[in-house]
């Protein structure tokens, strides 16, 4: 990324902890518009989730996505000008660069609701030790890899998190501070 | 409680204020209407048979009958945020509108940058602002967990913060939660008054005057900057304003809350203040079970 501009005033923090290294650069719209070797698309983001999960791409009107750090996406609803150098923005969505694309667990509360494919749906105690973070044995005659774990609530569907389905097993993959034993 | 006997000259009734200071503060949460809803999140807790209060000047705010609302469905799915009640108050006069522009000058960690947020339909921009980096990582995962998407986060001293990053333009409105001597949250923290004195009174007020006057200059014209702190002390409420108004182009207005107040106050240990700061709200913990808190709402006038 020997094209990044020279930024000289991301060091004047008022206190001196503010992180220099951190840039958030916005995804290119395609394929084609991609500058940076091996970031994602936007197109190529939104495909994804409509795929793999049945999330129409409508769901993200309104939603920038971003990389900062090697292949971790993040979703922004505002407006800022690319790139820019912050302690945060948005929310973090999903991680690219890798071979299997893993969406988070915070992604597929605020977006997954409408998922239709690959959404495993959990008794109460599955539930319960899914976000312990607990692997469980279980039988899914969906696709293997990272899928939705949901649960009823309420009266109505919920997603839970993301979680990863092989060999007949559910791994939790929700992260460390998100972890609950009720 | 020893600090408080200063404020016997103003507070009515001041045996039941210092009785309701004593006693401990009901748990409370704020509905995320991001994800979820009044109805869902309480036919959840009934589900679970947690026991629910809604307060009677906002329904998404309620009190629960659990030591632990961190470990139930609703706090896991991100449908409440554990917030005191009083604490759901300034968000709502600040009062944003999807599709702005707003500032949180001191946000960590996060209970009312993501009741901004909820009030905005995650829509806008939402800079949420800190000095303290440790602050910032519970405000980020606060975030997270409410799904809160339109947030901008920064790491900054607020009394000299930079438009910069965000094109040079300043903010529709701005939400100045300064740190204080926290005194109205003696019922949550019992310790409060062991590192509390006067000098540290003065030292915080020099703090919040600077961080109100850049909230000021960083809003636009007509937009809103709400002052809000968690004490009783005049030297950081009035006092503040008093300041500001002398020094910034605003002025203090009326708001329009439903909730127990008494009015700001005008004078203070020989100390007088602009008249215009009666329209501030002094919310003391006997009005209705809650913490201590002080709310103004200014408009800025050029
Ligand atoms: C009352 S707390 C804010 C609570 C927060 N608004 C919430 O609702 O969760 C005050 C905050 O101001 C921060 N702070 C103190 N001095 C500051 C400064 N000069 N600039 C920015 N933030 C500051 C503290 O780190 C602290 O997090």
């Amino acid at each position: 990324m020997s094209d990044e501009p020279l930024r000289t005033d991301g060091g004047r923090a008022d206190d001196g902890r503010t992180n220099d290294g951190q840039q958030f650069d916005r995804l290119p719209e395609t394929p084609a518009d991609r500058e940076v070797e091996g970031r994602a698309s936007r197109r190529e983001v939104l495909d994804w989730w409509d795929e793999r999960f049945g999330v129409p791409p409508e769901t993200f009107d309104g939603v920038t996505f971003w990389e900062k750090g090697a292949g971790k996406v993040w979703a922004f609803a505002g407006d800022v000008d690319s790139p820019i150098r912050i302690e945060g923005l948005g929310l973090t969505f999903m991680r690219t660069r890798q071979e299997h694309w893993k969406p988070t667990t915070e992604a597929v509360q605020r977006f997954g609701a409408d998922a239709d494919r690959n959404v495993l749906r959990l008794s109460p105690e599955q539930a319960e030790r899914f976000v312990a973070g607990e692997d469980q044995e279980l039988d899914w005659d969906g696709d293997w890899g990272y899928l939705i774990a949901a649960h009823e609530i309420a009266g109505e569907d919920a997603p839970l998190g993301v979680g990863l389905y092989l060999h007949g097993e559910l791994r939790s993959r929700i992260p460390k501070g998100r972890r609950r034993e009720f | 409680m020893e600090p408080l006997e200063r404020y016997r000259p103003i507070v009515d009734d001041f045996d039941a204020f210092l009785d309701a200071c004593e006693r401990p503060l009901p748990s409370a949460v704020r509905v995320n209407t991001i994800k979820s809803s009044t109805e869902r999140v309480t036919a959840a807790f009934d589900e679970a048979g947690v026991g629910w209060e809604q307060a009677d000047w906002n329904d998404r705010v309620m009190t629960v009958e659990t030591d632990r609302p961190g470990n139930t469905w609703p706090y896991f799915h991100g449908w409440v945020q554990g917030q005191e009640e009083v604490s759901s108050l300034p968000a709502v006069v600040l009062d944003p509108n999807p599709g702005e522009r707003v500032w949180d000058a001191c946000a960590a960690p996060g209970s009312k940058t993501t009741h901004l947020a909820a009030l905005m339909e995650d829509t806008g921009t939402l800079v949420a602002n800190d000095n303290n980096l440790g602050r910032l990582s519970a405000l980020r995962s606060n975030a997270e967990r409410l799904g809160v998407s339109n947030v901008a986060v920064t790491n900054r001293d607020a009394r000299n913060f930079s438009l910069k990053p965000f094109d040079g333009e300043p903010f529709d409105r701005a939400l100045v939660d300064v740190p204080c001597s926290c005194e109205g949250t003696v019922r949550k923290n019992p310790d409060t008054f062991d590192e509390w004195s006067l000098n540290h009174v003065h030292s915080v007020a020099g703090v919040q005057k600077g961080i109100l006057r850049r909230a000021v200059q960083a809003t636009r014209e007509g937009g809103t900057v709400v002052y809000a702190t968690c004490t009783f002390a005049p030297e950081e409420n009035e006092a503040a304003l008093d300041h500001v108004i002398a020094e910034e182009d605003c002025r203090v207005v009326e708001m329009d809350i439903d909730i127990e107040h008494a009015p700001g106050i005008t004078e203070w240990e020989g100390d007088g203040f602009d008249d215009s700061v009666r329209k501030a709200a002094r919310i003391y913990p006997h009005f209705q079970d809650t913490g201590g808190f002080f709310v103004a709402k200014l408009e800025v006038t050029a």
